[in-house]
């Protein structure tokens, strides 16, 4: 696999430990005294829409519902809240991957965008429809900056499956 | 669904197909949604998960209590010096008043003897830290350092040295969640100070609480004082909750728009007491005929449910 369409490098195969490991640092961001700051991005929700988006046959639906009840869990929100979000992000991420890997960095990022905006609206929705306060508009602001970290987070979780640029130019293929 | 559809042939095996599955979760989800919520049948669940997530989550708060204790290192003998002059001079200020609580405490153990009333209860509890506010952005939580292994149970008020901060809802092994008095619809029996009227004060979910179903007329006031009535089985009776802040009286409502502000540090980070559960209040004496409550409750009842809809 390509980092993008329009790009002439050849990406490894991804390994399985690594999307593992960088799932369990996105929680440990996510648990941070920081997530009380304005604007911090939900990363669980990045990470797994980076991975659904490269990685749609390792990372499904299945990864996103126990994410989201860990969420749920260490929120103290309502059981089920994240699950849902996450699950129709790990969907409709899995359904246009070839079209969002398709564009260059930037554009990606415009791509993903709604996409991650969704998943705060779902929540947002589901916690207001049973009676919760609005939480004030500093709550949709995450994603935004989330799509703005999409290029330098592509740039970090593809390292281990960058190769060297020059060619060697004895090898047989 | 361009990425499934561009998968290869079929024939290789790659389990249910991605909208079975979407489905399957989606219905997963806001069922357990819907049971959590509605049922309060999950709470097994909630903390087993609890129990893998919380050293977690409290491994990741360390930094945070890293920075404070350093600053808290680094505040200086002349800001302790200062404060512990200030406590002696608050202790001795106090004295007097605390020198003859116990004497007034005994003296009124014994009248209320005479008169043949109940004891009234004594407050005993123990410290919890806060640990951190839960990450909800929907709702006002804190989760504290004592659980099911310190014998807490949900129910529980938590006090501080102001006044009251909140109550227990949920118990985790290691840890608790106290919903704090301003969270939303979080109600406090209440009794204001200056003309002993009761009341029950909800948390508004910004931070102010107010004062519903009181008349637009009522005797309220800018600064009166709400304590708890003690009348529900959970508060005791007499812990400061809330200041009156601002009155709206619009004739067009029957009711008047009275909110508060709490007195306790609500938003405050330290410690909390947790108070232990009241002991059971003696059973209610059979309902009385046609007398008193016939007359003011009923006709009450339906403007208040219509009110409550509309306020939320």
């Amino acid at each position: 696999m390509q980092p993008t369409f329009s790009s002439s490098r050849i990406l490894l195969p991804v390994r399985p430990w690594f999307i593992y490991l960088s799932l369990i640092v996105a929680l440990l961001l996510n648990f941070l005294p920081t997530a009380h700051w304005p604007g911090i991005p939900d990363w669980v929700a990045l990470v797994l829409c980076f991975w659904s988006v490269r990685e749609f046959r390792r990372v499904g639906m299945g990864w996103a519902f126990v994410l989201g009840l860990l969420m749920d869990v260490a929120d103290g929100a309502v059981l089920g809240q994240h699950c849902f979000a996450y699950v129709i992000l790990a969907f409709t991420t899995a359904s246009l991957s070839r079209r969002v890997l398709w564009f260059p960095l930037l554009q990606q990022a415009l791509q993903v965008l709604p996409l991650l905006l969704l998943t705060q609206v779902i929540q947002a929705l589901m916690r207001l429809a049973v009676g919760a306060e609005f939480p004030g508009w500093g709550y949709f602001v995450g994603p935004l900056i989330a799509s703005l970290l999409w290029v330098p987070l592509t740039f970090i979780l593809l390292l281990p499956q960058y190769q060297p640029v020059e060619q060697n130019p004895d090898r047989p293929i | 669904m361009a990425g499934f559809d561009h998968a290869p042939p079929p024939f290789f095996k790659r389990g249910p197909a991605p909208l079975a599955l979407l489905t399957f979760y989606t219905l997963l989800s806001l069922a357990i949604f819907v049971v959590d919520l509605r049922f309060r049948g999950l709470d097994l669940l909630r903390q087993s998960v609890a129990l893998v997530v919380d050293p977690v989550q409290r491994v990741a708060q360390t930094p945070g209590s890293l920075v404070d204790y350093a600053r808290n290192y680094l505040q200086g003998m002349q800001s302790l010096q200062r404060d512990n002059d200030e406590l002696r001079h608050a202790k001795l200020s106090t004295a007097p008043n605390l020198l003859r609580l116990e004497q007034l405490e005994a003296e009124n153990d014994r009248l209320r003897k005479l008169l043949v009333v109940n004891e009234r209860e004594k407050a005993k509890g123990q410290v919890a830290q806060i640990l951190y506010t839960a990450r909800d952005p929907f709702s006002r939580k804190v989760i504290v350092d004592k659980g099911q292994q310190s014998g807490i149970v949900a129910g529980q008020p938590a006090i501080d040295e102001a006044g009251v901060v909140g109550q227990v809802t949920r118990v985790f092994p290691f840890s608790a969640e106290i919903t704090l008095i301003s969270d939303k619809d979080q109600a406090v029996p209440v009794q204001i100070v200056r003309t002993g009227q009761r009341s029950v004060v909800f948390g508004l979910g910004n931070g102010q609480l107010e004062l519903r179903y009181m008349p637009a007329n009522a005797d309220v006031q800018v600064g009166d004082v709400l304590v708890t009535s003690g009348l529900d089985s959970v508060y005791l009776q007499g812990y400061p909750v809330a200041k009156v802040v601002n009155i709206e009286r619009d004739s067009a409502y029957s009711f008047a728009r009275i909110f508060s502000e709490p007195i306790a540090g609500v938003e405050n980070f330290g410690e909390v007491m947790v108070l232990d559960p009241r002991q059971p209040l003696p059973p209610a004496p059979p309902a009385a005929k046609g007398r008193g409550s016939d007359g003011s409750d009923k006709p009450g009842l339906r403007p208040k449910k219509k009110r409550a809809a509309r306020g939320n």
